[in-house]
């Protein structure tokens, strides 16, 4: 007979139970009448034959068990052990509720906090073969990654054999023409072979065709999938129509499909060929693009890259006027997108670890606290003949129990906390983040949160069992254990508690440095006033202001209109607002200093004469524009103080004159005066040298508007827009943001605001647990004691000595684990310094904070069980046992 | 009261189907034919029986079914199948070869 009619017969069965039991019953009636039956014929009386019968039988519930046994499955005991345990847990609910609640929230949190490294840095990119992509792009004394100039990509494209493509993107924007007015758009700029490289197929419609880039070619364009929904009603007759974008006339070939996004370019709504060389391309010098490259088979990155710096070198002496000191940087693409992120999320997961270690920790203390209060009962379980084999397995059935529950729990939790966390990050970095939609219960999450889980279910069913093994059960039911018990549990459970109360200090000091870099980088010298500051980003229709004058014209009509505002103190206008990047730079040559061909990088800005007056920048020396700084004057810049002690070291640099690299003369520019720093680029960016033009003498139809408010600058902001559009209707108008704001929205910003408030939790976390964990092991010392401190105070000890006995313990356990504590946290804010801005990982007042903190809330944790002891009353103490 | 040898351990489902081999019987007769056929010296804890035979019902060696006793009570039968029949050839043959194994083990002791 095989397993499966076996298994048949057993659930046959199984569902039959009842006539199972019944037939059973009859049957071994009916045998024991007939014995009784014997007996009686035998001689004996009704009675004794009864009697005789059963005890001939055996017993007989023991019988029908067995039978039950032979014909159930395994698992019914399992169930039987499962009842027994729901009903321990059940009688102790505040034990069962503590351990749950604590796996639920190491569970959640570090399975939450894996799903956002699994997104960003396991998942591949959402490209064919992603890793055989890479970034290509210049490289230069001051950025180790800068923009490739058109000329240059046209000459790596030809000469490379590393790449069996090497495509060129860049961001541009657009006017709509849209029935309700023109709107600014977002669009990128790709070479034809972009998203073949990419190996990304259009949803409908198709790709550019190779060649289609070239200027001169037809205007066609692709649609991302998002505006294909929002601006043309998801039609899929939009193929073939046109669209008006700078008063030209495109026509839509393609649709994107959903999933695809690219993150260096995440905001283009409309995707165009590279076309007609624009204004500034026309130079080698004008570098306003990247490329992504796919490697051919067999080549490396590495080989690739230092092919790429020859063919850059070799450009270098060609065209030694724009290319000198132009490298290459060649990168895998994963890394331009993720890299940013990585060492935060690595320090998120490193938090969540040391938390879920911590809730490990505090369960298995709570465990042996149990274990320890069960002694007894094991003990009679034991004597009443219990095998070891079926105590073990009942408190691994209680252990698998609670890291079920709470691991479940867990897991839901964890599916929570990652739609929370999605919500914190705010939509403008969800966009450069694509890989963030990855993020949830899936594949790799599953098996995370499986190991853990199993990780939990282990040290939950081991914790008791190796307290088991550790005692004889003989001594469990003599009270003379207790004396060894008790010191194996202060030992085991205060080795525990040090461990949490040092991890609970490496997670605090994490927060806190984290936390005063948050400070530090919101705080940092901007060099202007960011209050009371509105701004707005403004493109005008090339079409409408195609000539200097009449940009300026603009200018001053946008400066004259503002100011009648109520409220507005004063108006600027700039070609890029402080605080953003250190960008849109500018190569110079000081006149009358050596000069060797090398680019002196400075970050370049066109302003009215209002601008810096309305920040407020500091001037130091010379003067700033007024009115009559127009394109009739020769040109003037104003320039900072990183520029005077750069390039003029000890000199005056007013009246000095700067040009470009073969002094072209109508480069020649003169100083006419210095400001104090005004932060261009980003919080953590270094302080670039900077120089400010008048825009009357170098105007272009994309600009920022900032206003100096005297009241909520908030409450400006749609008058503003609205004002702006009185100006002319024809104006596009987009990113209205007050300067806090903006200040506090940067990216930089952003993220460590995001991972100061998460370490921080976990910190505060860790904190409780650590804390609780120390009460739970000196609560049971004192417990453990209460006899030992009856018979020091029946011996005349005074409660202060009895204070001290108990402070003593904990003192040397909160001190053990502050010290190692200490110690860990340097380590840990060694491996994080990546993310500190402005503080040092051994930042003295941190680590002291942290460790006074600690100490005094573990001292506090430890005074109410010291107060117990104090309390003790002799004579009870003596007599309750 | 003399203490009567125990079943070797691994008999009982032996005896059981060799018992069923002449003719269908149930729990009881089970056990009266194995005492009877032993002389009184085999005695089976009369109950044990049970828990056997669904041991056996479920390996499919022996089915049941209820019928009437000659005194008219209704019982449980246990007949023996094919696959018990060939099942108790296996433990037989298997049974002999170990008590002969075991026989000449203890000869050899008593020689040496």
């Amino acid at each position: 007979m095989n397993a499966v009619s076996r298994f048949v017969r057993k659930v046959s069965i199984r569902l039959e139970r009842e006539r199972f039991g019944r037939e059973l019953d009859e049957e071994m009636a009916f045998h024991r009448e007939e014995t009784e039956k014997e007996f009686i014929a035998g001689g004996m009386t009704a009675e004794a034959a009864k009697y005789a019968a059963m005890r001939q039988f055996g017993n007989a519930t023991r019988l029908k068990e067995k039978s039950h046994e032979t014909v159930g499955f395994k698992a019914e005991t399992v169930v039987q052990d499962l009842k027994f345990a729901l009903r321990q847990l059940r009688k102790n609910p505040g034990f069962a509720a503590t351990a749950i609640l604590i796996l639920t929230l190491g569970m959640g949190v570090s399975v939450a906090i894996f799903s956002f490294v699994d997104a960003a840095l396991l998942e591949p990119l959402p490209y064919a073969a992603p890793n055989r992509l890479m970034d290509v792009a210049e490289q230069s004394a001051m950025f180790p990654r800068s923009n490739l100039s058109r000329a240059d990509y046209d000459d790596w494209e030809r000469l490379n054999h590393s790449f069996s493509s090497l495509e060129a993107y860049g961001g541009t924007g657009f006017l709509l023409r849209t029935p309700s007015g023109p709107v600014p758009v977002p669009a990128g700029r790709v070479s034809d072979g972009f998203f073949r490289t990419l190996g990304v197929k259009p949803m409908l419609g198709r790709d550019f065709l190779p060649g289609e880039d070239r200027p001169g070619g037809p205007k066609v364009l692709m649609l991302s999938y998002g505006t294909w929904l929002t601006r043309y009603g998801g039609r899929r007759d939009i193929v073939g129509q046109a669209v008006n974008l700078n008063e030209d006339s495109y026509t839509i070939v393609g649709v994107l499909p959903r999933e695809f996004s690219f993150a260096p370019r995440p905001l283009a709504d409309f995707w165009v060929p590279l076309l007609d060389k624009n204004g500034c391309e026309v130079r080698r010098s004008c570098h306003n693009l990247f490329a992504v490259g796919r490697l051919r088979d067999g080549v490396t990155p590495r080989a690739a890259l230092e092919e790429m710096k020859a063919i850059a070198a070799q450009l270098a002496v060609q065209y030694p006027g724009s290319n000198q000191g132009q490298g290459a940087s060649v990168a895998p693409l994963s890394e331009l997108i993720v890299g940013k992120v990585r060492p935060i999320l690595l320090t998120l997961l490193g938090g969540a670890g040391l938390l879920l270690l911590i809730a490990c920790v505090n369960v298995a203390g709570l465990m042996l606290v149990r274990s320890e209060a069960r002694r007894r009962e094991i003990a009679v379980r034991g004597a009443l003949g219990a095998t070891p084999v079926r105590l073990v397995r009942q408190f691994v059935t209680e252990g698998l129990l609670l890291a079920a529950v709470g691991c479940g729990a867990g897991i839901l939790t964890a599916g929570w906390m990652m739609t929370m966390l999605k919500r914190l990050v705010p939509k403008t970095m969800m966009d450069g983040m694509p890989f963030l939609s990855g993020v949830g219960i899936n594949a790799h999450t599953g098996m995370f949160a499986g190991a853990i889980a199993l990780m939990a279910a282990l040290l939950m069913a081991a914790t008791p069992v190796l307290r088991l093994s550790f005692q004889d059960l003989r001594d469990g039911l003599g009270d003379g254990g207790r004396a060894a018990a008790g010191r194996f549990w202060r030992r085991m459970g205060a080795n525990l508690v040090v461990v949490e109360l040092s991890v609970a200090m490496v997670l605090l000091v994490g927060a806190g440095l984290l936390g005063k870099s948050l400070y530090r980088l919101l705080h940092v010298e901007n060099g202007f006033d960011t209050t009371h500051l509105a701004t707005v980003q403004v493109a005008a229709p090339d079409s409408r202001y195609s000539k200097p004058e009449q940009k300026v014209a603009l200018f001053r009509a946008i400066d004259h209109r503002l100011l009648s505002l109520p409220g507005v103190q004063s108006v600027g206008i700039t070609s890029d607002l402080p605080v953003q990047c250190n960008c849109d730079t500018d190569w110079i040559r000081i006149v009358g200093k050596p000069f060797h061909g090398e680019h002196n990088e400075v970050d370049q800005r066109d302003v009215t004469p209002g601008y810096l007056p309305t920040l407020e920048a500091k001037l130091v020396r010379g003067r700033l524009f007024t009115e009559d700084d127009d394109a009739s004057q020769s040109r003037k810049i104003v320039i900072n103080e990183a520029l005077a002690q750069k390039y003029f070291p000890g000199e005056n640099p007013i009246g000095q004159k700067v040009g470009t690299g073969d002094l072209d003369p109508k480069s020649i520019r003169e100083i006419i005066g210095v400001i104090a720093n005004v932060r261009e680029g980003g919080l953590d960016d270094e302080l670039w040298p900077a120089e400010y033009e008048s825009i009357y003498q170098d105007a272009d139809t994309f600009f920022a508007v900032a206003v100096r408010t005297t009241q909520d600058e908030k409450a400006v902001l749609p008058v503003l827009v609205k004002a702006l559009h009185e100006v002319d209707s024809n104006l596009g108008t987009y990113g209205e943001i007050t300067m806090t704001d903006q200040i506090e929205g940067t990216q930089t910003a952003l993220l460590h605001r995001l991972s100061t408030w998460l370490v921080g939790g976990f910190a505060a976390l860790a904190l409780v647990l650590g804390v609780v964990g120390l009460y739970g092991v000196i609560a049971y010392s004192v417990s453990q004691r209460t006899r030992e401190i009856g018979v020091r105070m029946a011996l005349g000890a005074q409660r202060s000595s009895v204070y001290q006995l108990i402070f003593k313990e904990a003192g040397r356990l909160i001190a053990v684990g502050v010290v190692a504590g200490l110690a860990a946290s340097v380590g840990a804010a060694m491996l994080m310094r990546k993310l500190l801005f402005g503080v040092q990982a051994w930042d003295a007042g941190t680590l002291i904070g942290v460790a006074v903190v600690l100490a005094v809330s573990a001292l506090l944790a430890s005074y109410f069980p010291a107060r117990r002891a104090a309390s003790v009353n002799p004579t009870e103490a003596l007599r309750a046992e | 009261m003399a203490k009567k040898p125990d079943l070797l351990p691994g008999t009982l489902d032996m005896l059981i189907l060799k018992t069923l081999t002449r003719a269908p019987l149930h729990g009881y007769g089970i056990a009266l034919s194995i005492k009877r056929l032993s002389d009184d010296v085999l005695t089976v804890e009369e109950g044990s029986l049970y828990p056997a035979l669904q041991r056996l019902l479920l390996q499919g060696w022996v089915k049941a079914e209820w019928k009437m006793t000659e005194t008219n009570r209704r019982a449980r039968f246990y007949t023996l199948t094919a696959a018990g029949r060939k099942q108790l050839g296996i433990e037989l043959t298997e049974f002999e070869q170990m008590i002969a194994v075991i026989g000449r083990v203890l000869r050899d002791a008593q020689e040496a």
